[in-house]
């Protein structure tokens, strides 16, 4: 049946940080970009030292033994009510719509249950949650943005990219052909058929390319790896960020900077 | 690709899908990638123009509810076909595979002294590889839906199950015609088109024995419905003296009330129709004093390790179906290397999903694992069935070494490996101790410089990942030092 309604909750004092383990060990700087708007918004953002990974790469790979070992490691890390944001489509997906059915029927169920229902994207919380309002300090520049597949069409807040780089007036946004479609990472699926995620990454950076944007943008640290290594690799001079570094180094006074 | 039903069938029952080969070829072949992008780009918007103005995620709702329903009634209502067909004059007969199917089909054409055959498009019978079967024992099978009588003349395998020549362009087609039937190299749909319908036409004639497909059977009037645009289903099933329709087993819905959502949902996710140009509603053989239509009609009840898949809760969704093809044609995969590198009957996702349950995930060891799991074939499935849930759970049967879970999918296991496993053991120590894991990922950055440059598959088509200088653990370590001293 159709997904249900997703209800945000009002904004909160606090939140938790579920940073992703792409973030990091390659992307920190979108985590900590994540944290700085969270905390312009005036919210504390709490960041468990204890956590590692979310479980997706075991989970997406058949091995739900090992996945679930490593995803109960988490679900003791963020104790009471606040929300767990998370900086990747993909991450989030993982614990709001599959932690339920991986716990399902173990002494845990009820737990991961509760903790998936407060999980969200940190793009999507920023919009809809905060309802942040953000000021353009930048220089005109044309901006392309790639939406995960996991941010479209699980957690369903593909809106969200476009309502934050919309609110920034020097920045204009253009749409790659065939937008919609998968950039072709898929974690391990990159490896086991690298041929066709390789034609699939190639068809994705012309595309981006094709819009004559400065750089592009992503949401989800896998894509952005994917298309910034074939942008590189092809050497197309065609650079690529996470959509919330963009963000805050965008929106920041000369007073902050 | 030439490779004949022949060679496919022996492949299919002797040694497992070689995928990774024809997937390279098929990526190389840019005659091919652009016959493939070009249609399947026109079929998803023809699609979304389609659903325009209608509540689509209703429509689907009900399209679920009405298959899973009929689903779970299946037996009574295969039991209740039966009996009405037989009321109503068709000779029903069951099948447990593809050889007893065919087996049913040859010895109905021995009793009617039939020589030719000719048949409208049905992905069941080339599951059972039922040409081969007939031509075998010696008669004349031909093909009447355009597409499958190209396919047919090139010896090939359809590509697509609802277009089974879109690999081919005007200009190959022409080409094709004209080597096999002698008629002008000329690149025009139009008169191509023409050609083959006046070659067929004579043979519709001749026929003895029509054979179709169905795409609904309806248990509590016993009507088989075929949707089909050339006609060819309409002569196919009137013209010769007696029509076999055969169906998998899955695709009996209780009422005519259940068909018309169906209906709706099937022509437009298919081709962007808001109806097919022949909607055939066939119900008994002629009756005395009709002056057209078959004087015996059969129906064939086609298993073939359809029951099986049935025992499963989660994985009998696959039977759900109702054959659009939607899952193909916004398949990033399907849309790059096309149908034949699957080398199996049933292409993209579903065929992903459903191949591996009748094969054995031994036979088709690259299938659950050859998907980005992006979400487009669940997200345009017109009957809900979560491809993407369910490749996920053939990836999981694959590697499963419990013994102790019973699993009703064969080739259970088959893709487990020990270098993988201790590969999974070592990844689960790391991530489910904290300290190690942040030992071991500062280390890993600390000495980022001595990161390999060459990733296998990866690096083939882009640079290495590089590590950052510092993790967000110690970033965030840090600053929660700074901000509370």
């Amino acid at each position: 049946m159709s997904q249900p309604v997703l209800l945000y909750p009002s904004k909160p004092e606090k939140v938790y940080l579920f940073g992703t383990c792409l973030v990091d060990l390659f992307y920190p700087e979108a985590g900590l970009a994540g944290v700085d708007l969270l905390e312009r918004e005036g919210i504390e953002v709490i960041y468990p030292q204890d956590q590692t990974c979310c479980g997706q790469p075991a989970y997406t790979s058949g091995r739900s033994d090992e996945a679930r070992a490593v995803a109960r490691a988490q679900l003791d890390l963020f104790p009471g009510d606040w929300p767990v944001v998370v900086p990747s489509g993909s991450c989030a997906g993982m614990m709001r719509h599959h932690y339920p059915k991986l716990f399902d029927g173990t002494d845990d169920a009820d737990k991961a249950r509760k903790l998936a229902a407060r999980v969200w994207d940190l793009a999507d919380f920023l919009v809809n949650v905060c309802q942040i309002k953000l000021t353009d300090t930048g220089e005109p520049v044309t901006i392309a943005l790639h939406t995960s597949c996991s941010s479209r069409r699980e957690m369903g807040v593909a809106d969200s990219g476009p309502a934050l780089l919309q609110q920034l007036n020097n920045v204009t946004l253009v749409e790659p052909a065939k937008v919609t479609e998968c950039c072709g990472f898929g974690g391990s699926f990159a490896v086991r058929h690298a041929d066709i995620s390789g034609a699939m990454a190639n068809d994705k950076v012309a595309a981006l390319k094709q819009t004559g944007c400065d750089r592009f943008l992503s949401t989800d640290c896998g894509c952005l790896m994917n298309l910034t290594g074939v942008a590189e690799k092809q050497k197309t001079g065609l650079a690529g960020e996470h959509l919330l570094s963009f963000l805050w180094h965008r929106t920041q006074s000369n007073r902050e900077a | 690709m030439t490779e004949t039903r022949h060679d496919i069938a022996h492949q299919g029952h002797n040694s497992a899908i070689n995928f990774q080969p024809q997937v390279k070829s098929a990526l190389a072949n840019r005659q091919l990638r652009g016959n493939f992008d070009k249609a399947m780009t026109g079929l998803m918007h023809k699609r979304s123009s389609a659903f325009a103005d209608w509540d689509l995620d209703a429509l689907r709702d009900l399209g679920q509810a009405i298959r899973q329903r009929a689903l779970r009634q299946l037996p009574d209502l295969l039991e209740q076909l039966e009996r009405q067909c037989q009321a109503n004059g068709i000779q029903v007969h069951w099948a447990r595979d593809g050889d007893e199917a065919c087996r049913v089909i040859t010895e109905i054409c021995q009793q009617r002294q039939a020589k030719t055959v000719i048949k409208g498009k049905s992905m069941v019978t080339e599951e059972m590889e039922l040409n081969a079967h007939l031509e075998q024992r010696g008669y004349s099978v031909l093909e009447s839906d355009l597409g499958e009588y190209i396919v047919q003349m090139a010896k090939e395998t359809p590509s697509h199950i609802i277009m089974p020549a879109i690999h081919k362009n005007t200009a190959e087609i022409a080409e094709l015609m004209h080597t096999m039937t002698g008629v002008e190299r000329r690149e025009d749909a139009h008169y191509l088109t023409d050609q083959a319908r006046q070659q067929l036409r004579e043979k519709f004639m001749q026929a003895d024995v029509g054979i179709s497909g169905v795409n609904f059977a309806v248990a509590d009037s016993g009507t088989l419905c075929l949707v089909e645009n050339e006609g060819n289903g309409r002569l196919t099933t009137t013209t010769p003296p007696c029509h076999i329709a055969v169906t998998g087993i899955e695709k009996v819905v209780p009422s005519l009330t259940d068909v018309a959502p169906l209906l709706s949902l099937l022509t437009r996710s298919a081709t962007g129709q808001s109806i097919t140009t022949y909607v055939n509603m066939i119900s008994r053989p002629r009756q005395p004093g009709e002056k057209d239509g078959p004087e015996a009609v059969h129906l064939v009840l086609v298993d073939n390790g359809r029951s099986d898949i049935y025992q499963d809760d989660e994985l009998a969704q696959t039977l759900q179906c109702i054959r659009c093809g939607a899952c193909m044609n916004h398949c990033p995969v399907y849309t790059r290397i096309g149908g034949h590198a699957y080398g199996t009957t049933y292409p993209g996702p579903i065929g992903q999903v459903l191949m591996p349950q009748l094969l054995g995930l031994e036979q088709t060891p690259d299938f659950a694992s050859a998907s980005s799991l992006c979400g487009s074939c669940g997200e345009v499935c017109p009957v809900r069935i979560p491809l993407p849930s369910l490749l996920l759970r053939l990836r999981r049967e694959a590697v499963d070494g419990d013994k102790t879970r019973p699993s009703t999918v064969p080739g259970h296991g088959s893709k487990r490996s020990g270098l993988e496993s201790l590969i999974w053991t070592f990844w689960r120590i790391v991530h489910r101790h904290p300290l190690l894991y942040r030992q071991s990922t500062r280390l890993a950055s600390q000495f980022r410089a001595l990161s390999p440059k060459r990733l296998g598959g990866w690096t083939r088509y882009r640079s290495a990942p590089k590590l950052a200088k510092t993790t967000l653990h110690s970033a965030m370590n840090a600053r929660s030092g700074r901000q509370k001293p």
